[in-house]
């Protein structure tokens, strides 16, 4: 028996499992028209590479992975491009992304695909790039590609985390995805060890899910894995956090600001283990996923969603009940709000709430803190919510930055148990983006300045190197004056039988007689600053006649 | 009392010899002050306040030869952090001087003749081009400064103003409305 850990704090939601976890994983139908984002996980944006009007087929990359943290986005049935152009995505903000309309022509044909009978052939670097080729990215929220987090130096990482905890109410979409595709997942799962050098795999889930946790030993056992362990854990949100869940299975706590890597844990959703085997096995890249269609609907359940399928047809599919007000994508703990019913579906999207007044009411008016703690007693973080709700709300971002904001998981627990009904989450959101906003805009300033004095000290030098050569040259002009008298002479009589070049020395010697002969007419009552500037000039004609005679021989 | 006295003496001299050395060895070069006025300003280099740059202004203001409103690109925000780092009053925009939104310098390549004036004239080394070839502006490099503007002899260069997307959306503030108890 694994001896399990605590964290701090926690709650007790009702877990609403029960609607969406009695009927198997549907296939949704194929729906009118795709909207896939091409921004759908966490780094740079894919690029376009299809053209409207281009049919592409099931699979087909129509986003490429640009840049170190990417990933690539596919067609996620065969049709045709309707249009490449800003839509609105399922994002709070409600602001449109570039997205590419997929029209499908029904006939879900697949890409040739690159199937692979035996991984343990190909490099560690092949599995990452066919893996970023896939668009493998993680399903359990965040979205990281999953191809960087499978770097690992040999030996550093000990134990590979699963997470098949699901600790949101509402969501059961791992819970069925672990029912029906085990042995996936643990073949995922197998793959990752290998990359990662790990060696044991926990997989750790909750215990109000006995039909996944027994499929899971079940498969566990069938396949013949070798440490690896199914572990039920206590039904507490947030226990599926990445950092609560290693706590409760290893007892490592995560400190602020460092990774779990470095403690030798690294975490997966099951999801993620499952479209990982997918893509290298099979050559299938991430275009669909469980989704948990429940809420204000007659039959709640869990689909599995073609990425841009339109919210509102997949929803229609569990049939929508009148009094629908909007969607929540992901649970009621962390879900956000859609902006519209027909954004579409994402790598993201585990669930959608089809949300009611009856379901969620009215939040209630927000009174006064009364610093009653409650919210620090349930914090799985372990932090001071009501401290950061004093700062968020006084924009003291340093303040807030020094009790612990970014160790915040905004679980939203304690918003759940405050007794004021403050939302206390958004104001931590607020701050937040509030904080790395500030932090690019100081980035942009320090880079601006940087170039800015690269700039002065460029301008700077190239004057210098200017003034520099002038002074070289000067110098130069000076060296070849002093050396050309023992020179110059000799030239003309060195070659007496050269008859142009005497024909030049008799006419430039005609010309100085003639100019010593002719006086300058005004040249009388002179100032004696007047004299001095002709004789100026006078010398520096003679030298430029010097340096004439110096350079008509050659 | 006579013993008192000297080696109360004893000590002064001490004292005051290892704060002599301290104030040559731990000698602060150049004004500290400059710096931290220099870390609050926004680094467009625009020259909107008068001095041929940020690092100038701040000098100005650590002398004490410039008001703290003078830069409509650090907006009220950055004349509180002035205010609050100098231990002055705030004090509101003046005048001509009003802050902005947030933009970024856009050369209509169509237009441009590529005369690189306005490689000269941009303070970060933000626009790409070579004399009769088109000209481009790095977008993430620009500080909207406006320095490109004038001398451009085609007038190819706009201001266009930073918009909201998916990356560099911020959660709002929440309000809420309280109603009045019955």
């Amino acid at each position: 028996m694994r001896t399990l850990y605590q964290f701090h704090g926690g709650i007790h939601p009702p877990t609403n499992k029960t609607q969406s976890n009695a009927t198997p994983i549907a296939g949704a139908a194929l729906p009118s028209r795709l909207v896939i984002p091409l921004h759908q996980h966490v780094g740079n944006s894919a690029r376009p590479v299809v053209e409207a009007g281009q049919h592409v087929l099931k699979g087909q990359v129509i986003g490429m992975a640009e840049g170190h943290l990417s990933s690539a986005v596919h067609a996620s049935t065969s049709g045709t491009i309707a249009a490449i152009d800003e839509q609105l995505v399922a994002h709070p903000s409600g602001i449109p992304d570039l997205c590419i309309t997929l029209i499908p022509d029904g006939q879900d044909e697949w890409i040739a695909r690159e199937s692979c009978e035996d991984w343990t052939t190909l490099s560690h670097s092949e599995l990452r790039h066919k893996l970023r080729a896939a668009g493998v990215v993680g399903l359990g929220g965040a979205v990281f590609p999953s191809d960087m987090k499978l770097y690992s130096h040999k030996q550093k990482i000990k134990t590979l985390v699963l997470n098949g905890a699901e600790c949101e109410p509402y969501i059961t979409c791992d819970d069925l995805l672990m029912r029906e595709r085990a042995a996936d997942i643990l073949q995922g799962a197998e793959m990752m060890r290998a990359l990662l050098y790990a060696e044991e795999v926990l997989i750790g889930i909750e215990d109000n899910k006995p039909e996944a946790i027994a499929a899971m030993r079940a498969a566990v056992a069938a396949g013949g894995h070798q440490k690896m362990d199914v572990i039920a854990v206590p039904t507490i949100y947030p226990g599926g956090g990445a950092k609560q869940l290693i706590r409760v299975l290893t007892g490592i706590e995560v400190a602020a600001g460092v990774r779990s890597t470095n403690m030798g844990v690294q975490c997966f959703n099951v999801g993620t283990a499952y479209s990982a085997w997918r893509a290298i096995r099979f050559g299938e890249p991430l275009i669909s996923r469980i989704v948990t269609i429940t809420g204000n609907v007659a039959h709640p359940q869990n689909f599995e969603a073609l990425i841009g399928t339109p919210m509102n047809e997949l929803v229609a599919q569990s049939e929508q009940l009148a009094g629908t007000t909007n969607y929540i994508m992901g649970g009621p703990m962390m879900g956000v709000p859609m902006p519209s019913k027909e954004v579409g579906v994402i790598k993201a999207t585990n669930c959608i709430i089809a949300s009611s007044d009856a379901i969620f009411p009215k939040a209630l008016t927000a009174l006064p803190c009364i610093r009653c703690t409650r919210c620090a007693d349930v914090c799985p973080s372990e932090l001071q919510p009501q401290e950061l709700y004093w700062f968020s709300k006084a924009k003291n971002l340093d303040k807030a930055e020094d009790y612990h904001l970014f160790d915040c998981i905004e679980c939203g627990a304690c918003s759940y148990v405050c007794p004021s009904n403050i939302p206390l989450v958004q104001y931590y959101r607020f701050a937040k983006s509030e904080i790395w906003a500030r932090d690019a805009g100081k980035k942009a300033a320090d880079a601006a300045r940087e170039r800015h004095e690269f700039r002065e000290s460029r301008i700077e030098r190239e004057k210098r190197e200017k003034a520099e050569k002038l002074a070289a040259k000067e110098k130069a002009a000076q060296e070849a004056k002093a050396v050309q008298p023992a020179i110059a002479p000799v030239k003309p009589d060195a070659d007496p039988e050269n008859t142009l070049q005497l024909k030049i020395q008799t006419a430039i010697d005609h010309a100085k007689e003639q100019a010593a002969a002719i006086k300058p007419k005004n040249t009388e009552q002179l100032t004696p600053e007047q004299q001095a500037q002709i004789d100026d000039i006078e010398a520096r004609r003679a030298r430029i006649r010097e340096l004439a005679k110096d350079a008509t021989p050659t | 009392m006579l013993g008192a006295l000297l080696v109360m003496a004893a000590i002064a001299i001490v004292l005051g010899a290892v704060l002599g050395f301290a104030a040559i060895k731990f000698r602060v070069e150049g004004n500290p002050l400059v710096d931290k006025i220099d870390a609050v300003l926004p680094q467009t280099q625009c020259g909107q306040c008068g001095y041929p740059g940020c690092k100038p202004y701040a000098t100005a203001i650590a002398e004490g030869a410039a008001d703290i409103n003078k830069c409509p690109p650090g907006g009220e925000e950055g004349i509180h952090k002035l205010a609050d780092l100098l231990g002055m009053e705030f004090k509101p925009f003046g005048g001509e001087t009003v802050p902005k939104p947030k933009a970024v310098a856009i050369i209509d390549e169509t237009t441009c003749i590529g005369c690189t004036l306005c490689i000269q004239a941009c303070p970060v080394d933000a626009i790409v081009g070579a004399a009769k070839q088109m000209h481009t502006i790095i977008a993430a490099e620009c500080t909207g400064c406006e320095l490109c503007l004038a001398p451009c002899p085609v007038d190819c260069i706009s201001m266009a103003p930073i918009a909201e997307s998916v990356t560099n959306w911020k959660w709002k503030y929440p309000v809420y409305a309280l109603t009045a108890s019955k």
